[in-house]
């Protein structure tokens, strides 16, 4: 009974197979040879409807194409695990020359597939891998995120935000320590509560964690999530929010103030230029707002009238080199100064940063 | 007016081929139809669902990666389905086959690499075979649903593996990233012919497991059992041992494919380490009649969908719901139209006799 079926859709697949190649001899002349695109793939490991984290990785994708007309091509969804390397090698096998890897989670498959294919170049977000052929890149988004910090401080009534984090990874709890930083430099009352889901994308569960937050009284809520389900469970709450990202104003209009932003756009145009010319050397690219890297959101009508002087002045001495976020004298959660005036935690040390500042409620792991 | 669905005891093979074709045709439209929609030609982008399957060594090499934890699940699968004994429970089989060979493999990677492989093979076998007879003692003893308990199970298995990924097994080289640390050169199967040797083993399997369904006498027996529980106790089997038998080998051979998916595949133990193959060993352990030699065809062309779609997604940026839906949409086509082969709807006009056929 069950036989017949599968013979047939044996023969029926093979037969396409056929069809499939037959038809391939022709083709491939005319499709694959008359430009020969110079192609760069791109692994995201959410959509790139996420409003988010993905979404602006996909800004920075246009406008390589758009920039220097070449072909980008991209996966989305791609999981952390063993499939992250397939994916790296089915983009090779299709013509990839560069892979851009946007979440910290590929760079150990990263690295591996480097060292396979050492003409292809590899370019690693958030992580720390360098190499003849791939290299990292990210940046300084502690800068915004202090400022958003700032109009988050000045706008909490209850002296309580809420903070939906992804992982205890250093990257996530040096932003959440500059956020901190920023809210207590108008607020020093104001405390910063945490809430860890060990997701990157999962609108559900994120907006839940912002909504337990909301329960234990916090009153605006901030995020380092690739979705906006925070933001929604603020704006439901009639309660106020700092994004990540992107602007996430649409999604949360009465509750979205500000958000820190990246601009991945500029650096991928100036990397893939580099590499056309055979420029381009293995570095761990660090972006900061000076550079235009990263940049705060412009502030809507919610974020709180007297923000914007107090984040413009702080953004002036960023850009003009003035102002370290990790200046001391700053303590940890304890009370206890862990770097005294007239010091700052030095970018080794800022990027293995496994402890909170005082003012933070949460825990890291071990 | 009434309806009313019969089941048809004997489809004439004719019939069964074209309600097949029809099935296959219906699927190809319905998804051209929505291939279009998305703003492609459909047949490009079917051109290239095969140039992406097989197009290339690699292309060919990555479905066959693909369809080598299919064979062996299906495998597994195939002999509780015989006895319909429904084990939706392969997921966490897998999974617990999976956590025995990587306990062996962080924590005695000292040993010898034959030695060492050899080990994991067994607990993932050990490991996986326990997440078998569990529920196969319930249901021999007690008369205990077993789609229930094995899909519950699953569950446990994989919360189990989700705290230890981000608890006591969490790599603390991964600056708190939760992974758990990659296995050591020696606990990683080795390759053969370009492809890790879990294909050897998939052979061997299909073979082993074809001799032992049709040419040994358990295998016999668990056939009786899954026609006739009463015929079996009335020829004598001993059915307590033989349903628990049967489990022993159906989760063993699943929890194989974990230690060769953890070794050969992921070199390290993680949530995602089933990729959900687990639950679609179940369509192809169908799809094949439950015969090894059928699953083996049946595994490398779904596969080939799985990888073919992949691909589809960078050569025309469609997105990766998109591309699931399409394979969702001829899989739907496909095992919808074995209803129609097995049943005929019947109109019954204000109750008169008068018979009408519903043909697509």
């Amino acid at each position: 009974m069950k036989r017949i079926f599968t013979v047939l859709l044996i023969i029926l697949l093979s037969l396409t197979l056929v069809v499939g190649c037959a038809q391939k001899a022709p083709t491939p002349a005319p499709t694959e040879q008359p430009k020969e695109k110079f192609k760069v793939g791109f692994i995201y490991v959410g959509p790139i409807g996420d409003a988010g984290w993905t979404y602006a990785h996909e800004q920075g994708r246009k406008m390589l194409e758009k920039e220097l007309g070449v072909e980008a091509i991209y996966k989305e969804s791609v999981p952390e695990s063993q499939e992250c390397e397939k994916v790296i090698k089915d983009m090779i096998d299709q013509g990839a020359k560069v892979i851009f890897a946007t979440s910290y989670g590929f760079q150990d498959y990263v690295a591996k597939v480097a060292k396979e294919y050492p003409n292809v170049k590899f370019l690693h977000c958030s992580g720390s891998i360098l190499g003849a052929n791939y290299a990292n890149y990210f940046g300084s988004i502690e800068e915004p995120r202090y400022l958003s910090g700032i109009v988050a401080g000045l706008k909490t009534k209850k002296n309580s935000i809420g903070y939906v984090a992804a992982y205890d990874l250093t990257e996530v709890i040096r932003g959440i320590n500059a956020f901190t930083l920023g809210v207590r430099s108008v607020n020093p009352k104001a405390v910063v509560k945490v809430k860890w889901t060990n997701t990157w994308f999962d609108p559900a569960k994120e907006k839940a964690a912002a909504v337990a937050l909301l329960d234990e009284g916090v009153d605006v809520i901030a995020q380092h999530q690739d979705t906006s389900g925070p933001q929604v469970a603020a704006e439901e709450r009639g309660v106020w929010s700092v994004g990540y990202n992107t602007d996430m104003s649409k999604m949360a209009p009465k509750a979205y103030m500000t958000a820190p932003l990246w601009n991945w756009g500029m650096y991928y145009v100036k990397t893939v230029k580099e590499i056309q010319a055979g420029t381009w050397k293995p570095e761990a690219y660090w972006g900061t707002m000076k550079d235009g890297f990263v940049d705060l959101a412009p502030l809507t009508a919610v974020a709180p009238p007297e923000a914007k002087a107090a984040v413009d002045k702080v953004k002036a001495d960023m850009m003009a080199g003035k102002f370290n976020v990790f200046a001391g004298p700053i303590k940890d959660q304890s009370g206890k100064v862990v770097v005294p005036a007239g010091s700052s935690v030095s970018l080794p040390d800022q990027l293995s940063m496994k402890w909170f500042v005082q003012g933070v409620e949460g825990k890291i792991g071990k | 007016m009434q309806f009313r669905l019969v089941k048809i005891a004997e489809t004439s093979k004719k019939k069964q081929t074209f309600i097949f074709l029809a099935a296959i045709l219906l699927a190809l439209f319905t998804t051209g139809l929505f291939i279009m929609f998305l703003g492609h030609d459909p047949v490009k982008v079917y051109l290239s669902l095969v140039n992406g399957a097989f197009g290339s060594r690699y292309r060919i090499e990555q479905t066959l990666i693909k369809a080598i934890p299919l064979i062996i699940t299906s495998l597994g699968i195939a002999i509780a389905f015989r006895m319909k004994f429904w084990n939706i429970g392969a997921e966490g089989q897998i999974t617990m086959g999976a956590f025995c060979a990587s306990y062996l493999a962080l924590n005695y990677s000292y040993l010898p690499r034959p030695v060492l492989l050899s080990l994991m093979l067994l607990g993932g076998f050990i490991g996986g075979s326990i997440w078998g007879i569990i529920p196969a003692f319930f249901k021999a003893k007690w008369g205990t649903n077993e789609t229930i308990v094995t899909l519950m199970m699953n569950y446990v298995a994989l919360k189990w593996i989700i705290y230890l990924q981000y608890g006591p097994w969490k790599d603390p080289a991964a600056l708190g990233f939760p992974k758990i640390p990659n296995f050591a050169e020696n606990a990683i199967l080795p390759k053969f012919l370009g492809l890790h040797i879990g294909w050897v083993i998939a052979l061997f399997l299909v073979i082993s497991v074809h001799i032992f369904m049709n040419y040994s006498k358990k295998g016999f027996e668990i056939a009786v059992i899954g026609e006739s529980v009463n015929t079996a106790r009335y020829a004598g089997i001993e059915i307590f041992k033989t349903i628990v038998l049967a489990m022993f080998l159906s989760g063993g051979i699943c929890g194989l494919v974990g230690m060769i998916q953890a070794s050969g595949v992921n070199l390290t133990l993680s949530k995602d380490i089933t990729g959900g193959v687990g639950y679609t060993a179940i369509i192809t352990a169908w799809l094949g009649a439950l015969k090894p030699h059928w699953i083996v065809l049946v595994s490398i062309l779904f596969a080939a969908l799985v990888q073919g779609s992949s691909y589809i997604q960078t050569a025309f940026g469609i997105s990766a719901a998109s591309a699931q839906l399409l394979e969702a949409i001829i899989l739907f086509f496909v095992l919808g139209s074995d209803f129609f082969a097995k049943y005929r709807l019947v109109i019954d006009w204000k109750g008169l006799s008068r018979k009408k056929e519903n043909k697509l």
